[in-house]
Order: structure tokens, then sequence, then C-alpha cells
């Protein structure tokens, strides 16, 4: 298995701890708690007890069957991340976290949140908790996804906007990270995926690696053999990772990440695919591939779903790609739009519209494999959040096709 | 002088100048490129005239998280201004040309000199007429980690900060990576003014000054002559910031943003230079 981070935090020549000196000792104690928690019996079994009772853990492994004979390929599992309590994957890595606050006795809770997921997930950890919650979410994130803006509210969290840059993921961690520098000795950070400095894009794989560990021993179980190809979404990479880790030693199985393409990733064309166009650079943390101008500014992304519309990728999958052990391929919004439909029409699963982007490679991949082999697709989350947006987009489009009168 | 000597280096001189003199330094922050770099040049000769000892300039970034809202509207202008990392080293350049004779430090994060080129951003700072550089968001242990963020030309000070959350083992590693003068953050937190200094910013001097001979400078809050007065006792330098930028802000589409920030400047220059 592959030991990574080194104890610096870095994946290879990835990640690390680029942060203002403030932090540096804050997230050095916090590393050392962690690993602390991690060898403790005890934070083991409160984690497993809340993943189980409270989150609804183990998730199902379930075979496409519809969808599979539609597209006549491979065998097509979906892993339902989306049955969880909140809805998606993040609240594997919320739960974590918050028991580490726990145990470092902080009372004040922080996060970012791009699609509302991570901030609905952290605002019910630290209401299950008794915590006093604050989440940044970028301004338009909150319009687009306005149903997990009110999830929040109702769960004792304070939503605070914010307008800078293109007021998305990117913004929202911005202001999250001013607001631990200012607190930092009475508040925890729980950041929402598997980016930022160490240790977080550490911890946060670790908390979802349960996906893949359940998805493993789910596969074997029921086929007795480990499926040849995984696919997930990567916006930071925390669900990819999650599934994509327990599987790194398994040499035989290929591992795909689907970035968002947004419009396409064409010259002038607005996307958030790191690996199409990307660099080598530092942003908020980490030494990772991230999309900025030549003079180094951060460019502005764009993709329907907010989960996935941030310019810099985890920095463990700038390995895995370095190393030929993943590949990253994108899908644009339209394909994720017409995978939401697919699985939704053949599966009565209405799937986020981060995780549509996995199911569009699916679609276009499982037709070129054969019918013994398998996909397993990490389905992160439920669509609910997504319904009024798309039910808007296709209205528009609808009333732009047959005026009404 | 020698452009090679080590005494060639302007903060080294500007340190050396206060100590034989008995008071203490000023150092302004302004954000490079706002309103525009033409101003910038304006605004700097100003602090010059004033009596201010090093200009910290700052290199804009669209993501800058160290930064509070008057800095972050500031690289916002800086941006929209069209100012770019080559554009702000030709205003130094243009600056020195012109017979400016302060000590510059070049205030930015990592991504954009890392773009331009970690080695090659140093080097022509250096020949620019930069005399230090300070990265945000670059600790020395990850300097140190990283091959291309290794080397530099000597002559170019990278300044380090020391924030109140740093502890005691920490303070002495980050004074032996240090360089021209340490930069005590003076509360935790965002750059932004504040109402009061913070009180243990004797003791903490103290702690700074046991484990280096370094000038020690003191930033991040301070916006009035008193204030400025009473944080530059244990000091040998305070810096000010925000509270010029946001008066840059007000004014710089006036025409006179220059002679305002120089009004603005003046006696907070004053009160850290009597009776010391
Ligand atoms: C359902 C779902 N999937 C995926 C993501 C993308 O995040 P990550 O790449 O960290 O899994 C999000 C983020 O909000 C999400 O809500």
């Amino acid at each position: 298995m592959q030991t990574l981070p080194d104890a610096h935090g870095y994946f290879g020549p990835y990640g690390g701890m680029f942060v203002p000196e403030t932090l540096m000792t804050p997230l050095r104690d916090l590393a050392d708690e962690y690993e602390r928690a991690k060898r403790d019996p005890q934070f083991q079994a409160d984690l497993a007890n809340l993943l189980g009772d409270f989150a609804g853990r183990p998730t199902p492994l379930y075979f496409a069957e519809r969808l599979t004979a539609k597209l006549g390929g491979a065998k097509i599992y979906l892993k339902r991340e989306d049955l969880l309590h909140t809805g998606a994957h993040k609240i594997n890595n919320a739960l974590g976290q918050i028991l580490l606050a726990q145990r470092m006795g902080k009372k004040r809770i922080i996060a970012e949140t791009g699609a509302g997921q991570h901030g609905v997930a952290t605002a019910t950890a630290a209401a299950r908790f008794g915590c006093e919650c604050v989440v940044y979410m970028g301004k338009v994130d909150m319009e687009r996804q306005a149903l997990n803006v009110a999830r929040m509210r109702f769960l004792g969290a304070t939503v605070v906007p914010v307008t800078a840059g293109a007021a998305t993921l990117k913004e929202a961690i911005n202001e999250a990270m001013r607001d631990w520098v200012t607190n930092v000795r009475t508040t925890f950070y729980i950041l929402g995926s598997a980016l930022g400095s160490h240790p977080y894009p550490m911890m946060v794989r670790d908390f979802h690696r349960v996906i893949g560990d359940e998805a493993r021993r789910q596969m074997l179980a029921r086929e007795g053999r480990l499926p040849h190809l995984l696919i997930a979404c990567v916006g930071g990479g925390s669900n990819a990772i999650g599934l994509f880790y327990p599987f790194l030693d398994d040499e035989a199985v290929r591992m795909v990440g689907v970035e968002a393409g947004g419009e396409g990733v064409g010259v002038g064309q607005k996307h958030a695919a790191r690996f199409q166009g990307g660099r080598l650079g530092v942003l908020q943390g980490t030494k990772t591939f991230l999309l900025a101008d030549e003079d180094g500014q951060i460019q502005l992304t764009h993709s329907i779903s907010a989960g996935l519309d941030y310019a810099a990728v985890g920095p463990e999958h700038s390995l895995l790609r370095d190393q030929g052990r993943a590949d990253y391929v994108h899908a644009t919004d339209d394909e994720a739009l017409s995978a939401f439909h697919l699985l939704s029409e053949t599966e009565g699963i209405i799937p986020a519209l981060e995780t549509a982007h996995a199911i569009a490679y699916a679609v276009r991949v499982a037709p070129t494999m054969r019918p013994e082999e398998i996909i397993l697709v990490n389905l992160s989350g439920r669509g609910d959040k997504d319904v009024q947006q798309v039910a808007d987009r296709e209205d528009m489009l609808e009333s732009v096709a047959t005026p009404k009168i | 002088m020698s452009p090679n000597a080590a005494s060639a280096n302007r903060i080294d001189r500007a340190f050396t100048r206060l100590r034989a003199e008995g008071t203490k330094g000023f150092i302004a922050y302004i954000a490079a490129g706002d309103p525009d770099l033409e101003q910038t040049r304006h605004i700097a000769f100003a602090l010059e005239a004033v009596g201010v000892d090093i200009l910290e300039l700052g290199v804009p970034f669209s993501d800058p998280l160290a930064d509070g809202s008057v800095n972050q509207a500031a690289a916002i202008r800086a941006l929209e201004s069209g100012t770019t990392v080559p554009g702000v080293l030709a205003c130094v350049r243009a600056m020195r040309a012109e017979g400016l004779g302060i000590a510059i430090v070049l205030y930015t994060y990592l991504n954009p000199i890392y773009l331009y080129g970690f080695d090659r951003f140093l080097a022509d700072a250096h020949a620019a007429g930069v005399d230090g550089v300070l990265v945000l968001d670059l600790p020395p242990d990850e300097a140190g980690r990283n091959e291309e963020l290794r080397r530099r030309p000597a002559g170019l000070k990278m300044i380090r900060l020391i924030a109140p959350t740093t502890p005691p083992e920490r303070i002495a590693l980050i004074a032996k990576a240090a360089e021209g003068f340490v930069y005590f953050v003076s509360r935790e937190g965002v750059t932004g003014e504040q109402a009061s200094v913070s009180i243990s910013l004797a003791e903490q001097a103290a702690a700074i000054r046991a484990v280096t001979d370094l000038p020690l400078a003191v930033g991040f809050g301070i916006s009035t002559p008193e204030q400025a007065r009473e944080a530059a006792g244990p000091v040998d330098a305070v810096v000010v910031g925000s509270a010029i930028v946001r008066r840059i802000g007000e004014h710089g589409a006036s025409g006179e943003v220059a002679r305002r920030v120089a009004e603005f400047v003046r006696p907070l220059v004053d009160a850290v230079k009597k009776d010391f």
C-alpha cells in the first residue's frame, strides 16, 4: 500500500503546507492530533458508530441492470453514497473531522461549501455535537443550490455569502481560511475535500476510504472478483480518492477521474478540467495542477455542478496521474445533463450533477467494454439539490424553442 | 559603493542608519498597480519624501487569502488596471532609474512568481532594484523541501514572518532562515486596521530578540500615529499597510492620490522618529 503523503504532506512533488505562518503551527497540531486519533481504538469505534447509526453505512453496492442493458457493454455497479444521511459522501469526512474537533476542545466549526453538500454535512455534524457552525459559500452557489442553503439554516448554521471573484468554491475557501487565521485558537476548520494544506488531503482521504474498502469487499462477495474500472467525479477529489485508495495495489483495476468539462475544453471555453491545459502551481496551501493564466492569476472556472467548479485538484490526484495509476478525463455540462436524465429514467436514481459527470463517462466507455467486464461508479450524491436548477434550465430552453403564448 | 558589497542592500543600510540615528524605521505597504503603475511611482516618491524607510510593494494576486478586505480590494483594482508580475518589475526598474533611493521589498503570494519562474523572478527582481522578497504562503520549511524554491541570487533578502501562533522552537528556526529583518505579525488574523495594539508585543518582541540579532519589524493592523509610536517601542520598525491602502482606494481616481497619501503618512512616520 502506498504510504503517502510523507511526514511533510508531500505526495511525490505535490502537496505540502503553503500557508501563512499563522496557520503553520495549528496545522501541525492538527496533523499530530489526527495521528493520535487514528491509532486510538476509542476514536475509531466512535467514528464507526456514527457512520453506522447516524449516517447509514454501509451503503449498498447496486447492480444497475437496466443501465447496463441499455449501454450494451460492461456490467455497471453503483456505490450508493447518495443513500447516506444528508445525501452525499461528504458526511463521512464531516463526522471524522468533528470527532477530531471534539478531541481538540474546539467548539466553533467553520467550513466552505460549493454544492452545499459539504456545508450540509458539516452543519449536520455540528448540530449533532452542539457546536456553533459558520459556513462560507459563494453567492453564485447559494443561488444555484438554494435548497442546501435552507437546509444548513434549518440545522442552525450561519451561511455567509462570499461575493469576491467568481463567487464560487475557491472564494469560499479563501474566506474560510481568513476566518481560521483570525480565530484559530477557538475554531476548527472542517475542510470538505482532499485539497488544501497538509494534513487535509490525507485526512479527508482517510475518512472517505471507507467507500473503497466497503465496495471492494462487496464486489468480492457479489462477483468473486474485482472490478475492471473505477469511475468517480473529481472536484477537489474526495469521493474519487475515497474509492480509489483501497484499490491502488490491485494493479488490474483501472481508475478514471472525471473532471468538469463545462462548456468544453477548447480555447476560450470555460471549464474546470485542471488536467486539460492546467499548470503546476500553488493554491490555497497545496502544490498541484491548477487553472491559471500566464501571469499566475487563478482563472475563472465554470461547471454546471457547483461541486466540481474549482480551479485546483487535490495533490494526490496529480501524483496518481503522473504515475499513470489513474487517468483523468472530462465530461461537459451537456454530457452531464444527459447522464443525469439517463440514470433517472433507467434506474430510478436522480444523481447529483457532480455525480452525473462520472455517469457520463460510464455511458461513453461501457459500450466499448466486454459484457464480462465490470465498471464500478461512485454514486457520490443524490440530485435533490439540483432539481430546481435543472428544471429552470430546461424550462428556459423549452420556452425558447416553443414560445409560450 | 560596489554593488556586490554586502552593505549594498538598502535594507541593511536602512537599519544601520536607523541604529546610528537612534530612531525607528517606518515601512509602508502599498499594492503595486493600485490605481495603476504610474500612480504607484508617484506614491512611492511621495512616501520617500515624507521619510518612509522601506517600501513594501504588493504584487497583486487573484486569491490573497492572508489579506483582509481592504488589501483584497486593492489587489483587484491592481489586476483590473492590468498589473502583471513583469509590469511590477518594470515599475521598480523605472523608479530606480528616476532615482528612488529607499529599500523595496516585494510582498507576494507564491503562485504568480512560481509561474513566472521562481529563480527567474528573484534574479529579475534583484536586477530591477528590489532589495527583499516576502512570500506570504512560502514558509521556510517548504522553501527547503522544494528544489525549485531553494536557489536565489546573493544580495536579495528573503524576509520571513513570525506570528503570535509561532512557538519558541519555530521562532528560532524562522529567525535562522530570515534575512534583512524579521517581520512579526502582531496579531492573529488577516491584514486590516485594528483599534488597539497587542498588549503582549513587548514580551513577544523579547522572545524573538532572544534568538536573533536581525532588526525586528512589527505589522498588521496599525493605523494611527499613537499606535505606530506605541508599537515601535520594543521593535526597530513598524509596518503600516491597510490604512494607507484604504486612502489610496478613496483617492485613487482623484489625480492627487500621491499628495493625499503623503499627508496621511507624514504624521505616522513622525510618530516613530521622535525621541526614542
Ligand atoms: C455529490 C458530490 N459529488 C462530488 C463532489 C465533488 O467533490 P469531491 O471531488 O471532493 O468528491 C461534491 C462536492 O460538493 C458533491 O456534492
